[in-house]
């Protein structure tokens, strides 16, 4: 629901007259198993207020005590993001009333967070590489999930009462925070979803997040502002909360474009407020007014103790980390040697996995696309699911290939068997074995299938004869017919060519 | 009034191991002093008699089985004690003496709680206190004053007066207490007893209602140091829910206890603190501290004169620090999730406004007090020159310690500027008030530990001398107080508390 009035100036025309200035606020939710101040379990979508303690409810006497791993996460966050990792830091609250936080602080780092002076190098579809800025990533907490019910639009205005839910409120969260990024021009919301993009396969990649936008793991606030082409001074911005997809990551910017152009042309300022992104209007409408001066009167958390990083501990967690997406992606290029299209379309399916491990467990880069690309996708989009949620292994797509090669499945009944092995019948051996699906290479079976089929379609013969071998299809049908299917296509050709002579 | 309780806790421990009393017949006596005096006092918010006498039941039958179970039981097992209503206990209502907590029952006990549960200590209940632990006096109590033993018109200090006059008055031998800055020693001075603030960290403070975190500290009440020093021993330690709390324990405070109290302090260094003594001080409690220094000179301690010249700056900037964390610690109570609700007489419903009328309802003046002071002092531009200053004045106030403590092992002073005042004398001047802690506030500031021991009478009301160490020796505080009671009292032939005068529970029946 949205009620914006707003005019809106063309994309390409705003971009003529003013440069974009964008800022992104990322909270990433880390997977721990507990809290990040206490030891409630960290889990989604249980009973409300199940997973809470004392400390999670904000009763009074409660402490809070640093979850060891949550740190290391984030350090992680730090390391993979290029940024320093601080020596010492600690926590502060930041006050604020409000019912989906129970202390009504939360505790938040403020001018010492774990990790700082970062970048990331990013990478637009064509290649164009941008450098964003990561002024710091800091560990704060979640708060809890508030549901507004009655009135409008499921917001606080107008409810008749609200449900809250502690179960997320303590949840570890790591925020990062970009420097402004300038000159990215037209290419601005592209390089908003991309930048999201590269940040949640970062997190999910090193295994501290589920990275699932969808259920809130991780959040984008973004920030736009506009100045007139080749001024210095930024423009006032805006934030805009919650963007919780890539797709509405890129809208949401380049509506912003087009609706700060639009003020910025008739003359009036630009309002510094957080806006609420529509994604069935893909539009924002007015938050709430944002200034500089918000006071949450910060101040050290005195029931926290610093936390002290040596180098030691820094450097064993470098250890750790696992080889930066971006720079696997191109290794794994390179090595399967397919095109920049196909690569891409894997990318974008996100099966890199499951073809790096089905080509470690013996099939060829070709094959291993073929079917991921190919069935799989297909198998996975007719049940509405992800690939990866199919739970077919490496070792099948192997075993169904040397099937194949071996002759004894042709690639449609390979198909099935898939089918039956996603529906847990056993291997593919098994079920070949078990459904009897084995292709008919019999030559007398197939020379009298052939030789009926020859007879019926006299026409079909003479064309054959004539030069015009495609109509040898034309023979498969009954063939296949009389077969179950089960026919070896290529050895039935085969036996035509040789009975005609050929 | 019956023997048992006019025994120390470590006397009345021997007399139970000894099976010359049960921990039954100890409680019932206690309870009984209760129903005998509280009605003046008003000491306690709550009496846990059933519960008490239970666990009481338990220690006596485990006692009568014997065997290892009873070789097992820790030194105060069946010795009552009472707890100060700011920590949370399950099964008893637990209040901060504020409105807001009315009826509210934890579901949770406090780290000292479990101690004292494994410990097998009956708790007698929990006892009266400023709210939120804010004031000197326990005027603030939403639940009513608490009365002075020594004389019913008088403040029994605060904010644990109710911990502190139920140990003065014999309704309890041991009470458990929370110091943020004089709330255990200003009331153990003017009621006679003794009371520890432990260096920070030494106590667990999970399960105490925060009021300042930085400078909150649980710590014993009782009537002697040896009392309190096995009390620390079985509160104390690290505990894993307390980010604050000390890797280790702080061992051999009984030793201490006990080689002081054989009066042998030679060679021990006390330094007087210059800054703590003179002006502002009542001419009868810059008397008996003399005195007290006199006989420790005596006994063989070199008195040295150190000066520590930024407690001059300590209230100002604990005036700042306390009220910045309590503006931030009770925000949490707004009604929404436990608690006292209050909702507005006018629409519209918002929750702003039913925070909003939740606690202007259920904090009081005082409460309020510090939450608008504190809430103004981390303001934006306003927090370098309020809270940072005085976090640097606190750094100032570390430094004097740590150079004090270079000429002397333990600092002494009076613990409290003057002798208890009369109920309501300081209603209408909070700064008043706050001076009563202008001694006592310093350990909390640098997180030493301090100790008060009864030091004589003065107008008949008792006067409180105070010593306090570096962070981690709260040994010496316990030879030091220890020497002195032994010392004070073999002079007067008898110990302080024995002088308080009887109840007189007719006058306050008669005014009610």
């Amino acid at each position: 629901m949205s009620n914006y009035t707003d005019e809106l100036v063309d994309f390409d025309t705003a971009l003529d007259r003013y440069d974009p200035v964008l800022g992104f606020e990322v909270h990433v939710e880390l997977n721990t198993k507990t809290k990040m101040f206490s030891d409630a379990p960290n889990a989604f979508g249980d009973a409300p207020n199940t997973n809470v303690t004392p400390v999670d409810l904000g009763l009074p006497g409660v402490l809070p005590v640093v979850n060891k791993t949550a740190v290391e996460y984030s350090i992680l966050i730090g390391l993979a993001l290029n940024c320093q990792i601080a020596q010492k830091c600690g926590f502060a609250r930041k006050n604020y009333f409000y019912p989906d936080t129970p202390k009504n602080f939360q505790t938040s780092q403020y001018d010492d967070p774990i990790a700082f002076d970062g970048y990331l190098d990013i990478e637009l579809e064509d290649g164009e590489v941008f450098r964003v800025e990561i002024e710091r990533a800091h560990m704060e907490e979640d708060a809890g999930k508030l549901t507004h019910m009655g009135g409008a639009a499921g917001r606080i205005q107008g409810a008749d009462y609200s449900l809250v839910d502690y179960n997320r409120a303590g949840v570890p969260l790591v925020e990062i925070v970009t420097k402004p990024i300038t000159g990215a021009g037209k290419r601005a919301p592209e390089l908003a979803k991309a930048y999201v993009a590269a940040v949640r396969e970062i997190v999910k990649n090193l295994g501290v997040s589920d990275a699932k936008m969808e259920r809130g793991n991780v959040r984008c606030d973004a920030n736009v502002s506009l100045m007139p082409k080749g001024a210095e001074k930024f423009g006032t911005r805006t934030e805009t909360k919650n963007v919780n997809s890539l797709r509405a990551v890129e809208h949401a910017v380049h509506f912003e474009i087009e609706r700060h152009a639009a003020v910025l042309d008739s003359g009036a300022k630009i309002v510094q407020e957080t806006r609420h992104w529509h994604e069935d209007t893909r539009s924002t409408t007015s938050g709430r007014p944002k200034s500089d001066a918000d006071d949450y009167r910060y101040f050290p958390e005195p029931d926290l103790v610093p936390i002290v990083t040596t180098a030691e501990w820094v450097e064993e967690l470098r250890g750790r980390l696992p080889e930066p997406p971006a720079e696997r992606r191109k290794r794994l290029k390179a090595e399967w040697g397919y095109a920049d299209k196909e690569f891409r379309d894997v990318v974008n399916a996100g099966v890199l996995d499951e073809i790096e491990q089905t080509i470690a467990a013996g099939a060829s880069a070709a094959v291993a696309r073929k079917w991921w690309m190919g069935e799989i996708a297909r198998l996975a989009k007719a049940a509405d699911k992800d690939i990866a949620d199919l739970g077919v292994s490496a070792a099948t797509i192997v075993e169904l290939n040397s099937l194949i090669e071996a002759k004894k499945i042709n690639d449609k009944i390979a198909r099935q068997v898939l089918e039956f092995a996603i529906a847990g019948e056993g291997t593919p051996s098994e079920i070949v074995e078990k459904r009897s699906l084995a292709v008919v290479n019999d030559d007398d079976a197939l020379g009298k299938a052939v030789d009926d089929a020859m007879a019926a379609m006299p026409d079909v013969v003479e064309k054959i004869k004539g030069g015009k071998m495609q109509a040898i299809g034309a023979l498969m049908g009954p063939v296949m017919k009389a077969t179950r299917g089960q026919a070896d296509a290529g050895r039935v050709r085969e036996i035509v060519m040789e009975k005609l002579g050929l | 009034m019956n023997e048992l309780i006019k025994l120390s806790a470590t006397e009345l421990a021997a007399k139970l191991r000894a099976g010359e009393a049960t921990s039954v017949q100890a409680v019932q006596a206690h309870l009984d002093r209760i129903a005998e005096v509280d009605g003046a006092l008003n000491a306690f918010l709550h009496v846990n008699a059933e519960e008490a006498l239970a666990v009481a039941a338990e220690v006596d039958a485990i006692r009568a089985a014997g065997g290892a179970q009873a070789e097992a039981l820790h030194p105060l097992a069946g010795v009552p004690i009472a707890i100060k209503d700011l920590i949370v206990t399950k099964g008893q209502p637990t209040t901060a003496a504020s409105k807001m907590l009315e009826g509210w029952m934890s579901p949770y006990d406090a780290t000292v709680i479990e101690k004292i549960r494994a410990a097998k200590l009956p708790m007698l209940g929990k006892t009266n206190l400023d709210e939120f632990a804010m004031g000197s006096s326990t005027e603030h109590s939403a639940y009513g004053v608490t009365r002075n033993p020594w004389n019913l018109n008088r403040i029994p200090g605060g904010s644990g007066g109710g911990s502190a006059a139920a140990v003065a008055s014999f309704e309890a031998p041991l009470a458990l207490g929370t110091d943020t800055g004089g709330s255990i020693r200003q009331p153990g001075a003017v009621t006679g007893t003794v009371g520890v603030k432990p260096t920070y960290g030494a106590v667990s403070r999970y399960g105490a209602i925060a009021m300042a975190s930085s400078l909150d500290q649980i710590g014993p009440v009782s009537r002697t140091v040896l009392d309190s020093a096995y009390l620390q021993e079985l509160i104390g330690g690290h505990d894993p829910k307390d980010s604050t709390s000390l890797p280790n324990p702080l061992e051999g405070l009984v030793a201490a206890a006990e080689s002081g109290a054989t009066g042998d302090i030679k060679g021990l260094r006390i330094g007087v603190i210059k800054e703590l003594t003179g002006e502002g001080y009542q001419e009868g409690v810059q008397a008996r501290f003399n005195e007290s220094l006199e006989l420790l000179k005596a006994a063989g301690a070199e008195i040295v004169e150190v000066s520590c010249p930024n407690f001059k700056y300590a209230l100002g900037a604990y005036y700042l620090i306390m009220p910045s964390e309590v503006s931030s610690n009770l925000a949490k109570f707004d009604g929404v999730r436990y608690g006292h609700r209050v909702l507005p007489e006018e629409s519209p419903m918002t929750i702003e406004r039913v925070m909003g009328s939740t606690r202007a309802a259920g904090f009081g003046d005082e409460v309020k007090r510090r939450i608008i002071l504190g809430t103004y002092a981390l303001s934006a531009g306003y927090y370098d020159a309020y809270y940072g200053s005085a976090q640097k004045v606190r750094t100032l106030i570390q430094r004097d310690f740590e150079a004090a403590f270079e000429q002397a092992d333990v600092l002494v002073s009076p613990t409290a500027p003057t002798v208890a005042f009369e109920l309501g004398a300081n209603d209408n001047d909070p700064l008043a008030m706050y001076l009563n802690d202008v001694a006592t506030i310093p350990a909390n500031l640098a997180g030493v530990p301090g100790i008060t021991v009864p030091g004589g009478l003065s107008e008949n009301l008792p006067v409180g001398i105070q010593f306090l160490a570096p962070a981690y020796e709260d040994a010496r505080l316990y030879r030091a107080g220890a020497a002195l009671e032994t010392l004070l009292e073999k002079q007067w032939g008898h110990s302080l508390i024995s002088q308080a005068p009887a109840i007189d529970t007719a006058s306050i029946a008669q005014e009610a």
